[in-house]
Parts: C-alpha cells; structure tokens; sequence
C-alpha cells in the first residue's frame, strides 16, 4: 500500500521564485493495485514519485509505504526496500546482466548462489534466455531487452512497492505493447502495489486500476480508467483525455462482457424449418450453425431461406470472422467494420459457439458505464 | 653505427640506468595516483573546491622543470635531500597531479546522472555508488590520465640527470657536456622506447581493466599524437 496525505514540494529556484511541483497530493494505492500517475510534462508526476522513495526530499506532507510512515525509516533502507525503475533505464555498464539484477540483493547481503538463481528465474519471466544473457553486458542488449532488465531488476528483492516512471518510454510502439502484455501478466501474479508514471493516456488505460491525473502539481482527479474517461471531472481532462475518450473505452471492455450469451444454435443436420422456428421465437434474423461438439461453423439468415426446404447443411454461410471472448471491444468493432457486419459470432479460446455481439450492445455499454452495462437490455439484441 | 657499437658494449650500464629511470617514475606516478584519485573524487564534490585545485595543479604543470628542481633544491637541502633521486621523485609526483586529478574528476563529474539516480534509487549508499559504480566506470578515463603523466614525465626524469638523479637522462647529458652523439643518441633512444613501450603496456592494462563493453575509451597519449 503507498498513502500520500497533503504531499507537497516546493523548488526554490535560482531567480529567487519557486516552483510548486506538487500540491497537497493526497491518494492512497491500494495493496496489489496499479497506480498510473498521468499528466502533461511537468505537471509533478516524476517529484511525486521520487519523494516516495525519498530520492526528492517532499517539502511538507506524509507517506505511508506498507503501513510505515517514510519519515520513520532510514533513507537507506526504504529504498532498498522499494523497487524502483527509472526512465532511462540506467544499467550499470561496468556489471553484467546477473550482477544488474542482483545489485539489491547484493547490497541486503543475500546469499550470491540464490540470488543469482533468482536472476535467471527472473530474465525467463520476461522471456530472455538466461543461458544467453546473464553474462552479458548492457551495452549488448537492445533498448527493449535493457529495459525488461531494468524492471526485473526491481523485482530481484522482492519488493512489495514498485515505483516506475515511464519504465516503458524508451521503445517503440510495438515492443512497448509486447512489455505491457508481458508485465501485466506478472502483475497477476505477483501482485505488487505499483505507482506508474506515464505520459502515455492509452498505456495509463491499459495497465492501470486506477489512474491519477495531474495539472501543475495538482491531483486533479483519481479514478478507476472507465470512470476517468466516463466522466472526466472537468475540461481539463477532458481535453487531456481527448475528444475519442468514448472510443477509447472500448479497450477497457472485453467481448465477453457485453456479448449475448447462451444462444439458440442449429447443427447440420437439423431441418430449416426448425431454423425458422428458433429465429422467431427468439426474435432474431440470424442464427448460428454449429458442429457437433459445439464450435461454430457457420451461420444462417432468416430472409435467405425463408421458403426453402432442406437441411440446415444445404444452405448455411461460412462466418465471415469470429470474436473471442476476451478479445476487447476495440478489436471486435474493428473486425465489425472491417467485414461490414453489424454482430460477431463469439468463440472461445477452442472455437466453441459462446455467444454474439452486436454493433447496437457495444454502443449501449459505452453509453452506460461498464458496471451498469452488465444488465444488457433486449433492444441492443435486435441486429441478431 | 658507432652508436650501436656503443649500446652493444654498454648494455649493462643502460639497463642499470633504465632501472633507475623507471623506478623513480614508477614510485612517483604510483604516490601521485594515491593522492590524486581521492583528491579527483573529493573535489566532485565541491565546484569551488575543484576550480582550485584544478588551477593550482595547471600552474605546477607549466613550471620549467629546471625551475622546479632549481627550487628544490635549498628547501631539501634542509634534510640533506637537495639533488638526488628525492627531488625527482617529488617532482615527478607534482607533475602528474594534473592530469590524473583532472581526469579522475572529469571522470566522476560525467558518470551519467541516470546512473547515479538508479544507483541512489536501488539503495546504495554513496560510498557503495563510488565503489560498485563511479570508480569502475572512472577506471578508463583515470587510467587515460596516468598513461599521459608517465610518458611526460618519462621525459622529464631524463632531465633529472642534472641533479644527479641517475636515470637514462645521464647519458643525454654526458653526451651534451662531452659533445659525444653516441651517448646522446643512446640517451635519447632508450628514452623515447620506454615512453613507448610504457604507453603500450599502460593502454594494455587500461583495456583489462575496462569492463568488456563498456567501450568509453579516453584519449591517452598516443591517440592526442
Ligand atoms: N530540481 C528541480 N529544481 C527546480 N524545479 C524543478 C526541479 N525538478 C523539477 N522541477 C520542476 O517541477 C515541475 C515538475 O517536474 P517533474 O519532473 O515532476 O514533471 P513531470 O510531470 O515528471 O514531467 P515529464 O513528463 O516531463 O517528466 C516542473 O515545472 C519542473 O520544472
Ligand atoms: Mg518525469
């Protein structure tokens, strides 16, 4: 947990002004959760994180860093005790790999055989063979392999709290995407409490539970990312979050969360009439074909076989595209657009029929927040 | 040829010469680099501190060696030192303060920033960040500056010959008094071969001490030209 209460720092600058670079900040980052510090350049987010770990000494306030209040610790050891990620990186040059991840261990005196165990463990987690890399230097890494590098090396000691500032920043998009991934899917397990500093708002919506947004030192609003960029508290951040913030909601909820679950299904061999039968009891124009066990295999519409005869099997179409269910609604609006079809048929990870999506759904939910979007209403089933 | 008959029949005398001129800059740079790597680390931490002994240690460097031995001579004349192997050693020493503790400092004043922070970040104290960080990553750099301060001063102990020091130098100095081109040719041979077989084992040794890829390499001597 890291609680900040009324956190302020004030920079004395050489003309004889100041700088307040962080006002009365006060938040608390629950155990286990991400917290992303968001602003534009120079808003305060990287003094508020160094005063964390007393890198910048705060000007008046407290911090709690797992239930202990910093002003009772030894600079020293909170650090030690913190993992912390700059921005650039900085690896040691003049050490290898394993003694860069080892460095906090190295420096609690732990046990060398066992931390450097822990160092290939550690590189495997971020998908870097140890058997390649422990013995090299920095310099023989690219941007992307240093930075992984740089956040494991926070990791090494086991610490409850990370801080990092802008631990992605230094890479290109693609890479960048590919860390995220691979970091959040760690966080799952290791639930660690994080404070996160980004300039980046789609990085800040994807990896944060909460997001605190900053203007000139000011915390102007925290807040979960859905409910940040569904009631943004002022102009300010709504300019900030910018005008397609609906659209960007749409990576924050997945396919299963507002599909139409449990459908009616035809397989092969059943006659059309049944098929006719379904789709007006159930009301819709569409329904989908399935195989035996379950997976979707293709799919008929109600207008083409209205006075046709025969097995399902005659006169079904393949499915243009399928969604999976924890794909986000991002992808699945695109596939939407892309093959011109206002619903999705939705698959798991093995292909079996789970439910369908509609254009119509995906709007109602952005309308709503999420939470509420739960009760999904008939109307929005009508495209089906 | 002559000059070869010479060195052919004076190898012992040049080796006892050689030795003599190398341990007095072997012991001089050796006390100069105890004192001027803590003093290049103390004075990062201070800038008013640094100008001052960054000036101080470039006026030494521009005195005559001549003069310095000159000056020398009735101050240690008060421990009976006044010419000899003391006086060269002292200011063999003095001109090697320069660019060790310039680059000693310069060295420690560009470690990155980002590396500083991370070192302070991780929790090292600051003795840890110069031991486990800054002095390594100085070694280069530093080792650049003993490099330029043995082959200058290779060259200067051979003047040390005048106040009986002993070294290589002496034969320079025969050879001019007696207006004899062996010696001095001889003299002046085995001097500039030291200056460079010293520099080659010096660049050698900077290459070892280098952390495989941390590929920083400073300029000594040999690449200045
Ligand atoms: N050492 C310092 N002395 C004086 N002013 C400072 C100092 N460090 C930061 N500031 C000022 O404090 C304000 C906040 O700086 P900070 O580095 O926290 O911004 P930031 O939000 O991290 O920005 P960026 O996204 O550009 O990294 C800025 O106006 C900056 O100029
Ligand atoms: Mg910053």
């Amino acid at each position: 947990m890291i609680k900040l209460e009324k956190l302020s720092k004030v920079f004395e600058t050489p003309g004889g002004g100041s700088v307040i670079a962080a006002d009365q900040v006060s938040m608390e980052v629950p155990e286990g959760e991400i917290c992303v510090l968001l602003g534009p350049s120079g808003c305060g987010k990287t003094t508020t994180l160094k005063m964390i770990n007393g890198l910048i000494q705060k000007t008046s306030g407290k911090i709690w860093v797992a239930g202990c209040d910093t002003d009772e610790q030894d600079p020293v050891q909170l650090r030690r005790s913190i993992g912390y990620v700059i921005q650039q990186i900085g690896l040691f040059p003049n050490m290898t790999i394993e003694d860069n991840i080892c460095v906090v261990p190295d420096l609690l005196g732990w046990d060398k055989t066992k931390s450097r165990r822990r160092a290939g463990e550690l590189l495997e987690l971020v998908n870097l063979d140890p058997g390649i890399f422990l013995k090299r230097y920095p310099k023989e890494l690219s941007g992307g392999q240093q930075q992984r590098v740089g956040v494991i090396r926070a990791l090494a000691a086991d610490p409850p709290v990370l801080l990092m500032d802008e631990p992605f920043g230094a890479i290109d998009p693609i890479n960048r995407a590919v860390i995220q991934d691979e970091f959040l899917k760690m966080q799952t397990e290791l639930r660690k409490t994080i404070a996160f500093v980004s300039h980046d708002i789609d990085e800040a919506i994807k990896m944060a539970d909460k997001i605190a947004i900053f203007k000139d030192g000011v915390l102007e609003q925290y807040d979960s990312p859905d409910d940040l960029l569904a009631r943004p508290a002022n102009d300010f951040i709504a300019s900030f979050l910018g005008q397609d913030r609906t659209l960007k909601r749409l990576s924050l909820l997945q396919v299963q969360d507002v599909m139409f679950g449990d459908q009616v299904r035809v397989m092969a061999r059943d006659d059309l009439e049944k098929a006719r039968g379904l789709m007006r009891e159930v009301g819709h124009k569409n329904i989908v074909m399935v195989g035996p066990r379950g997976r979707a295999r293709g799919y008929l519409h109600l207008n083409d076989i209205l006075d046709s005869t025969g097995k399902v099997e005659e006169h079904y179409q393949g499915l243009p595209a399928t969604v999976n269910i924890r794909d986000d609604l991002r992808s699945a609006v695109s596939k939407m657009f892309r093959h011109d079809t206002t619903w999705l048929v939705c698959v798991d990870d093995e292909g079996f029929f789970k439910g369908s999506i509609t254009q119509r759904a995906i709007s109602h939910a952005l309308g709503a927040t999420y939470r509420d979007s739960d009760v999904a209403t008939g109307a929005a089933a009508e495209a089906l | 040829m002559e000059t070869l008959v010479f060195i052919g029949q004076n190898l012992d005398v040049i080796a006892e010469r050689t030795v003599q001129h190398v341990s007095i800059v072997g012991v001089a740079i050796g006390l100069a680099i105890l004192t001027g790597v803590p003093i290049g680390i103390l004075i990062t931490l201070n800038a008013r501190a640094a100008s001052i002994v960054l000036y101080v240690a470039a006026i030494i460097i521009t005195i005559p060696s001549i003069a310095l031995f000159g000056l020398m001579i009735p101050i240690l004349s008060l421990i009976g030192q006044g010419v000899g192997y003391l006086p060269a050693v002292i200011a063999v020493l003095l001109y090697s303060q320069l660019p060790i503790i310039r680059n000693t400092y310069t060295a420690i004043s560009n470690v990155d920033p980002a590396l500083r922070e991370a070192a302070r970040g991780l929790g090292m104290t600051p003795s840890q960040r110069l031991r486990r960080v800054e002095i390594p990553l100085a070694i280069p750099v530093v080792m650049a500056g003993v490099r330029i301060a043995v082959v200058m001063n290779i060259g200067i102990t051979a003047i040390a010959a005048y106040i009986g020091a002993g070294g290589l130098g002496v034969f320079i100095a025969r050879g001019i008094s007696q207006s004899d081109p062996r010696q001095l040719i001889t003299g002046a041979l085995f001097v500039s071969l030291l200056a460079i077989v010293s520099d080659y084992f010096l660049m050698w040794l900077q290459r070892r001490l280098t952390p495989a890829s941390s590929s920083s390499r400073a300029a000594g001597p040999s690449e200045l030209g």
